[in-house]
């Protein structure tokens, strides 16, 4: 097996904000009926967080659940877990309408820091990122400039953003452009 | 700027997070239907200066398809409704009555 590694393998950017990129990260993407009592049990069991309502993350220790749309959540979890997880939902899930895949490698994941992080978000998304309107817990999916993204914010005042592998070093510029120190606007 | 609410996750989106679908509510003719009625399934589109309701996809979000009732000349947004419909709900045509009392599209009023 070759070694995995992450989409820009490590890189950081600091400017108004820091950029880095997040190492890996076990992530699954299932979709079923969220409503059912079945897959919210097995969710718990794979991340030890709740299933979260509409446009929110649940984050736990070992992981966190948000909610991609009314049919889809993301699971976070532990990289070397991922296909254990993954095994545990299918079984547990068997009967249901339900489909759990394991998606880790086709990401890239960012964590945003710093007192710059709300802007250097609000210039590339069509988002209202001020801390009246995008709180701690909040989950968004959106467009960052030219391609589709999704970003959280933790509560700790970290953004971590999750955007398609492929398109990993366009985001990872985009965000460091953004962040340039000498490109501060103060609407934020 | 056209901002619509999705109506599946609550978002209100940007255009240019959307990806526009044409016009709604369309009737499908295919085998068995007339020429006439192929023909104006696929060509004959309303193109209204006033009230307009139009497919939506939230292309950069929750990836579902909606309706979007509007106005094609105000660009004010009288509602979004779900896509499992064939045509406005009553709660989105009493909306418009309020603002344009002689409204009329296609068949509907």
């Amino acid at each position: 097996m070759s070694d995995p590694v992450s989409a820009m393998s490590g890189a950081t950017f600091a400017g108004l904000a820091k950029v880095e990129d997040s190492g890996l990260q076990g992530m699954i993407t299932l979709r079923g009926d969220l409503a059912s009592a079945v897959l919210q049990a097995a969710v718990k069991a794979a991340t030890g967080a709740e299933v979260p309502v509409s446009g929110q993350v649940a984050l736990s220790d070992q992981g966190g659940v948000a909610w991609m749309s009314p049919d889809e959540l993301l699971l976070l979890v532990p990289y070397a877990e991922v296909d254990a997880k993954v095994s545990e939902l299918s079984e547990a899930l068997k009967g249901e309408h339900a489909l759990a895949v394991n998606v880790s490698d086709a990401r890239g994941v960012f964590r945003l820091s710093g007192e710059g992080a709300r802007e250097v978000l609000g210039k590339v998304c069509p988002v209202d990122m001020s801390a009246e309107a995008f709180k701690p817990g909040q989950f968004r999916r959106t467009r960052m400039a030219q391609v589709a993204a999704a970003f959280w914010l933790d509560h700790d005042g970290v953004f971590h953003i999750v955007c398609f592998r492929s398109v990993a070093a366009y985001v990872f510029n985009l965000l460091s452009a953004s962040a340039h120190p000498q490109s501060k606007v103060v609407v934020y | 700027m056209l901002i619509l609410e999705c109506p599946y996750c609550g978002v209100k989106a940007e255009e240019t997070e959307l990806a526009a679908g044409g016009e709604a509510h369309l009737k499908r003719f295919g085998p068995g239907s007339s020429d006439e009625e192929f023909h104006d399934y696929l060509f004959m589109r309303e193109n209204p200066k006033g009230v307009h309701f139009e497919r939506w996809r939230h292309a950069n979000g929750c990836g579902k398809w909606f309706h979007a009732a509007r106005c094609t000349m105000t660009l004010e947004v009288f509602g979004t409704y779900s896509a499992q419909t064939t045509e406005p709900p009553q709660e989105i045509k009493d909306k418009i009555s309020e603002k344009r009392p002689d409204w009329t599209w296609r068949d509907i009023k």
